[in-house]
């Protein structure tokens, strides 16, 4: 059987993909709620203003949440998944909780007008485990790309598609 | 301006290279040269979360947002089409209870969007997206409008042949895939430098809908089929279904 190929979602996703708060997994209210944040930005540097970014983590506690709800938030039960398109200047925000677990990164998923196909990547949390298999057999300066930046009230994190400092996109064994 | 038989020649140039998937470095379509990554993808062993999808459920979808012909006081314009199908993961078992969702351009060509200012008309009664959950078996059913093509500023006189854009998720965060479901036969095939991107033809024929008498309903809709594969799962059948 021969999987179907990924498409762009071209420039008119806002039809059918954004939705009143997607991009808040967790009120902004919430005491214990952080801000993650950055831009999406092309190969000269410029923001994607038609970019749609997923994240998908596990809770504080580490573990994988398998509650419904994403689309009709509640307010209270967290689960784990998130979307949001874009500003007009590449940027966008997800309020939420840190992941908590061995391994503690926000799985983010990629799409833009241009972008031929879906990108996976990782955002960690500063100051990940340096013993961690994966990032510790990146060079330096690519490792850099996949690590939150701390900040006040939550994490940075720029997504860069091309050109220097390119974020590192993965491919699933 | 460039023309088609440039975007043509361009197409011609990279046409039967291998791969299953769309070339993301894929000059014709002139959006992806400052937005493709220039560096490989590193491979990682997916790990915690990305073992898992997230969960969607009735919660999340109503059963009338899978018809895209009853949103408004009068009926669209166009051909009423059901396009039904199963999603299936790389090993051909059903991908269940798990969002579909789609959006489109209406009967004449034009999307329900502030960007498209294509002159051709809007329909009051057409919006254009849908939603809904997958059966136990991988069924998903829609009944909308046929779109139709319309015109992009890729290049002069760029046309898209008529598509349905489908979002989907399988039973692992690594199967995420949005892709275009095309028809059988467009005369635009050879011209579009998004579906030829995917420059193996027969990975290209996976997006193609299949006519089905079956699906027509009498006197009052058209049918199409289209399964979607996703890529494989990394987790076996018997796995207990308990997240860690």
């Amino acid at each position: 059987m021969i999987p179907a190929p990924g498409q762009t979602v071209g420039p008119f996703f806002h039809l059918g993909l954004p939705y009143a708060g997607g991009n808040e997994l967790v009120p902004p209210a919430d005491p214990a709620a952080i801000r993650l944040g950055g831009r999406v930005l092309d190969g000269d540097g410029h923001g994607v203003p038609d970019a749609l970014i997923e994240i998908w983590q596990a809770g504080p506690d580490g573990k994988v949440v398998r509650e419904p709800g994403s689309l009709r938030r509640d307010g209270w039960t967290f689960t784990g998944w998130g979307r949001t398109a874009t500003e007009a200047d590449g940027s966008y925000w997800f309020s939420t909780y840190a992941p908590g677990g061995p391994v503690p990164f926000f799985a983010v998923t990629v799409f833009a007008r241009g972008l031929l196909d879906r990108l996976f990547t990782r955002a960690y949390l500063p100051d990940p485990d340096p013993a961690d298999p994966f990032l510790a057999a990146l060079p330096p300066a690519r490792r850099a790309t996949l690590i939150c930046a701390p900040q006040p009230r939550g994490l940075h994190f720029d997504i860069r598609l091309q050109g220097d400092d390119e974020t590192v996109f993965l491919a699933y064994r | 301006m460039t023309t088609q038989a440039d975007i043509s020649a361009e197409i011609a140039a990279l046409a039967g290279q291998p791969g299953e998937q769309p070339r993301k470095d894929y000059p014709p379509y002139r959006s992806s040269v400052l937005r493709h990554p220039a560096q490989e993808p590193v491979l990682a062993d997916p790990e915690g979360v990305e073992l898992w999808a997230p969960a969607f459920g009735h919660r999340d979808v109503d059963d009338a947002e899978a018809n895209l012909t009853n949103r408004h006081p009068g009926e669209p314009i166009g051909e009423r089409m059901v396009v039904t199908g199963r999603v299936l993961d790389g090993q051909g078992r059903p991908v269940a209870h798990q969002l579909v969702e789609i959006w489109q351009a209406n009967a004449a060509g034009r999307y329900w969007h502030q960007r498209d200012q294509h002159p051709a008309p809007l329909d009051p009664n057409f919006t254009g997206a849908g939603r809904c959950l997958t059966a136990a078996d991988g069924t998903y059913r829609f009944l909308t409008i046929k779109p139709g093509p319309y015109p992009w500023r890729n290049h002069g006189n760029a046309w898209r042949p008529a598509h349905i854009h489908f979002s989907l998720f399988g039973t692992d965060f690594t199967q995420r895939l949005v892709t275009q479901m095309y028809f059988p036969g467009d005369p635009l095939f050879d011209l579009d430098p998004i579906y030829q991107s995917i420059t193996d033809p027969q990975a290209r024929n996976a997006l193609l809908a299949a006519y089905d008498h079956e699906v027509t309903a009498p006197e009052y809709s058209t049918g199409y089929r289209w399964d979607i594969v996703l890529t494989g799962s990394h987790r076996t059948p018997f796995e207990p279904g308990e997240a860690p």
